[in-house]
């Protein structure tokens, strides 16, 4: 049936398009309504793009931003999944830590910037920890649900197997919720992401966020427009590959 | 291939239960549910038994602890002479009611999977889920994966995954209930295949009373919950049958003399499920 799926696959296609359209259109609806000068049109938001592109202190901040993020990711997906499988095998951490973790997910990490502030001053570190600190709190919360959720039969099969500690974690829970684990992610790494820039926005000099603080500070609209822009499109990207990821590894599960 | 026993011998006692009794709750001062037993019972070496009983009087729980995947509450178990105690004994295997496949995995690595967990080598592992996938007609299937089967040949997958163990007792809990009538026949021809050509202890858990009275050697028929053994049945069937047996004019009289004694035992759990029921709804 490959023409089928093939058929759905372009009609998912126009779909998304039909939608990018619609966005495209009711921003430049919005543009011409509120005025050039505050709401950035797609047109012009695009052709600052391309004089970022080609300024050089534009790739320092990106780099900037991709560093932290790559190192705010790792940690995050570490200590998530680390926290996530630890909290809910036992039955008590996972009733005592649940509500807690849910009390910090809604939260506004903001409140804590001074004490991250204090801890790790103004720089690198502080950006990172600001972007596991608003990533670590969904992944653990999907993991440790998960974990907390996995079908009886599983444990029982490992035990009819008589499978190790180490086995049972790594061949049979972490298969067993490794789809509702890339929810988690999938949700964790654009908030890490958000972190990382919100917190170069206010504890940085170098980086996307600090540019657009920069921009805002001398009332460059067009910049500013076009840094976020480029933002949402690298969270939809990172969105997008950890879905593809997730369908690649589950082909066969249901 | 497993030698028949020679007249006049003694069975060779392969599992032994005493006095075995498990019970559910009581945490806290909660409820206590009576699951099952006490049950005294020896499982000859190399005999094909089966266990029925009406639904819910802990048929699973029994398999569980005669596993070793529970411990009693109290009583004891044996394995070839040594104590099972709440960790399953090398030489047992089991399949369970539920399927039990692992969606990540397909059909070969399923099978495949006891095996690369027991340090076996890659050479050994890949001549046995061959010849496993092969004995259970999974061939043309290895390479899909679960959700892409029947139930059927899912618990087919299964089955073959404790084969490759070489178990020296099988235990199996209901693993046809999901089929219809005559694929359960079919299976049960291509389970007595395999008892004869592994020549393994097999413990077959059914409610199907024609399935238990065509498989087996002995018959053992549970009372309702807390299940115990009310009788046990010989069939005297030769070693090398099938499904053909249920022709024989013997057939009719060892069901009708298990009947006589799940009829009540039924009539039983169902009044307790009843019983349930309306407790659950007046609350
Ligand atoms: N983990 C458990 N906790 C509490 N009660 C349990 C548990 N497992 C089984 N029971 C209870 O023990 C009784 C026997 O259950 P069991 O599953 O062994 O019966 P069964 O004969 O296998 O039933 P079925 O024919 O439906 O497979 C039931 O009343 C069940 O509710
Ligand atoms: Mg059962």
């Amino acid at each position: 049936m490959t023409s089928l799926r093939q058929h759905l696959q372009r009609r998912r296609l126009a779909d998304f398009f039909i939608l990018l359209l619609a966005l495209v259109v009711v921003w430049q609806i919005a543009s011409w309504l509120v005025g050039d000068e505050i709401v950035v049109s797609p047109a012009e938001t695009i052709a600052q793009i391309g004089v970022l592109y080609r300024r050089p202190t534009f790739w320092g901040h990106f780099d900037a931003t991709l560093l932290a993020f790559a190192y705010a990711a790792s940690i995050t997906i570490v200590l998530g999944l680390g926290l996530g499988i630890s909290l809910g095998i036992s039955r008590a951490a996972y009733d005592t830590c649940e509500p807690l973790l849910m009390a910090l997910a809604s939260l506004p990490k903001v409140t804590l910037y001074p004490v991250i502030l204090m801890f790790f001053g103004v720089g690198f570190s502080a950006k990172v920890v600001f972007g596991v600190l608003h990533g670590v709190v969904p992944i653990t919360l999907f993991t440790m649900n998960a974990v907390r959720n996995m079908p009886a039969i599983y444990a029982r099969v490992a035990r009819l197997h008589r499978l190790s500690a180490r086995d049972r974690v790594l061949h049979m829970l972490i298969p067993a919720v490794l789809p509702e684990i890339f929810s988690g992610l999938r949700l964790g790494l654009s908030v890490t992401l958000l972190g990382v820039v919100l917190g170069e926005m206010f504890a940085s000099t170098r980086g996307l966020g600090s540019m657009l603080m920069g921009a805002i500070g001398l009332a460059d609209f067009r910049t500013v427009a076009a840094v976020t822009f480029m933002l949402i499109v690298l969270a939809t990207l990172l969105s997008s590959v950890m879905l593809w990821l997730d369908r690649r590894l589950h082909h066969g599960a249901k | 291939m497993a030698v028949p026993q020679p007249v006049g011998v003694l069975p060779e006692i392969h599992a032994e239960c005493r006095d075995l009794v498990r019970n559910f709750g009581g945490i806290a001062g909660g409820h206590v549910i009576e699951a099952m037993g006490p049950i005294t019972l020896e499982i000859r070496r190399g005999e094909f038994f089966s266990v029925i009983g009406p639904s819910g009087c802990g048929k699973s729980t029994f398999m569980d602890v005669l596993a070793g995947l529970t411990p009693p509450t109290s009583g004891t178990v044996t394995f070839e002479g040594l104590p099972v105690r709440g960790t399953v004994p090398d030489g047992v295997g089991a399949v369970f009611q539920e399927d039990a496949s692992l969606p990540w995995l397909n059909v070969w690595d399923n099978v495949a999977f006891s095996l690369r967990h027991d340090g076996t080598d890659p050479a050994e592992i890949k001549r046995r889920v061959d010849e496993a996938v092969a004995f259970m007609g999974l061939r043309q299937f290895a390479k899909a994966y679960p959700n892409q089967l029947s139930g059927g040949m899912r618990q087919r997958t299964c089955i073959a995954r404790t084969m490759v163990m070489r178990p020296r007792m099988i235990l199996l809990d209901e693993p046809f209930a999901a089929l219809d009538a005559q694929t359960r026949l079919l299976m049960g021809d291509e389970l007595l295949r395999l008892w004869r050509e592994t020549g393994a202890t097999v413990v077959l858990i059914t409610h199907a009373l024609d399935e238990a009275v065509m498989l087996s050697d002995r018959i053992g028929a549970m009372s309702a919950r807390p299940g115990r053994f009310l009788d046990i049945v010989e069939t005297g069937w030769p070693r090398e049958r099938d499904s053909s047996i249920l022709a024989r004019a013997e057939v009719g009289a060892v069901s009708s003399r298990l009947w006589g004694v799940l009829r009540e035992e039924s009539q039983k759990a169902l009044d307790q499920s009843g019983r349930l029921a309306a407790a659950r709804e007046g609350s």
